[in-house]
């Protein structure tokens, strides 16, 4: 079960909770987490990245595992703590004020 | 007995306002998303009970909300907005050719006769409709791919397509306004645009009498009279008789005529309302003081209204999306300031007393008058 943790701005607007839990199969990819995030949570689609382009937002981090994924190509596998569940994916928005 | 329902959109959430027709007495219900920036809800005239309202964020992007209850409960709908077409370029603050790129929805204005009927104005400056309640969003892609357009440039707060004017008379008819670009009109419901810019003359661009380049800041009409257009330019106080074929000033004695907030009486034409700001770059009433100021001429003639607004030390500005009038007799005058007060006046600007004093700030204020 991989464990994803959303912005409190996106657990208000999909309605959930601090951590969502998603099967996925392997390989446990960044692009596997946000698609199927975004077919359970419809209203998702564009808040983590683009519709069109897929792009990641600018003001959107990717962290796990006390690295930062922001830059990581979509579909490079996500380390095997996280596959296994044992650490969070952090979806983080920037701080940039406001 | 008849009410009002006033829907502020601030840079935090969403509140709704209500009292009955005295307007003495308010209820206020929200934040309503709190924490996202609400550029503007609107209600339609054909179900007032249906309200769209622009939910946005730096980091995560545009959501339109959709409410059926009258604002107690809501639901997103669609939120994509994509540009006809390969959108090109318009021209960026230093004059490059720039991407046309979305960003955000800064307007809806709901159709007078059917409540899923809607038109968007968006940043950068285009217009979307959607005829399924907000499902999906097509672009009026006339405007954008106006001859001018590659030659459209932002204003300070984004390149905006902010005002969205339907003629009550004839739905063919369709105004718009954008930062910086100017005003636009369609007799086709909005297949096709032409420029109304002529009699503006503005200093910050080459040519000051150009056909686009001018900060329009907001236009309000009367229905009653709706080939009159008034107008509140970055600088100077403007009116059309004509549609927007021609106009001139009307600043008349007014103690600085920049400003963005204008709206004009619900009965009577003449009787238009502007809040001045002192200037582009001091975004605040002149000398700390807030005045409405008030025509009963359709222009140049101007009155303060200052009786329940604060008379020293006031430093907010009022925003071009944040007054709005009511239909009931007598007028209601409404608007917020970016301080988070929202002020009315039952008595068509006579005077005023806070709804409420300390909401975020306040981008947006709309009004319903209920049955």
């Amino acid at each position: 079960m991989i464990r994803v943790e959303l912005p409190p701005a996106l657990r208000a607007l999909a309605g959930v909770a601090r951590e969502v839990r998603l099967e996925l199969a392997a390989p446990v990819t960044a692009r596997a987490i946000l698609d199927t995030l975004e077919a359970r949570y419809p209203v998702l689609r564009g808040t983590i990245r683009d519709f069109a382009t897929e792009r990641r937002r600018p003001l959107v981090r990717f962290y796990a595992c006390r690295r930062d994924l922001s830059h990581e190509p979509l579909d490079t596998p996500l380390p095997d703590a996280v596959a296994r569940g044992e650490e969070p994916f952090l979806v983080i928005g920037a701080i940039s004020g406001g | 007995m008849s009410g009002v329902r006033v829907l502020v959109g601030t840079r935090k959430g969403a509140f709704i306002l209500t009292a009955d027709g005295k307007r003495d007495r308010w209820t206020v219900n929200g934040p309503f998303f709190a924490g996202w920036e609400i550029y503007h809800l609107k209600g339609s005239p054909a179900d007032p009970d249906r309200i769209y309202a622009s939910q946005s964020s730096g980091w995560f992007g545009q959501q339109v909300q959709r409410s059926s209850d009258g604002g107690k409960s809501w639901e997103p709908v669609g939120k994509e907005f994509r540009y006809a077409g390969t959108p090109g370029t318009h021209q960026w603050y230093d004059g490059t050719p720039h991407p046309w790129e979305f960003k955000r929805v800064w307007h809806f204005e709901p159709s007078l006769d059917d409540p899923d009927h809607v038109y968007a104005g968006v940043e950068d400056a285009a217009i979307f409709e959607t005829r399924d309640g907000g499902a999906s969003w097509k672009e009026l892609a006339g405007l954008r791919d106006h001859r001018t357009g590659s030659q459209w440039t932002p204003g300070a707060g984004g390149m905006c397509l902010h005002t969205i004017v339907i003629d009550p008379t004839n739905p063919d008819r369709l105004y718009v306004a954008i930062s910086a670009a100017g005003a636009f009109r369609s007799d086709d419901r909005g297949q096709t645009w032409k420029t109304i810019t002529r009699g503006l003359n503005s200093r910050y661009i080459p040519d000051p009498t150009a056909e686009v380049g001018h900060c329009v800041h907001r236009i309000a009409l009367n229905g009653k009279r709706p080939g009159v257009l008034f107008m509140q330019k970055h600088w100077d106080v403007m009116r059309s008789d004509d549609a927007g074929d021609h106009w001139h000033e009307i600043s008349g004695n007014l103690p600085t005529d920049f400003g963005f907030a204008i709206d004009v009486h619900a009965h009577e034409p003449d009787t238009v309302y502007v809040v001045p700001i002192t200037s582009d770059q001091e975004h605040f009433p002149p000398e700390g003081k807030l005045r409405v100021y008030r025509s009963r001429k359709g222009g140049d003639e101007w009155e303060p209204l200052t009786k329940g607004l604060p008379q020293k030390d006031c430093y907010v500005n009022v925003l071009r999306d944040a007054m709005a009038v009511d239909t009931l007799d007598s007028c209601g005058v409404y608007f917020g300031t970016t301080g988070g007060q929202v002020y009315a006046s039952a008595d068509a600007g006579d005077s005023w007393a806070p709804i409420v004093r300390d909401l975020p700030a306040v981008l947006s204020v709309e009004v319903q008058t209920l049955p």
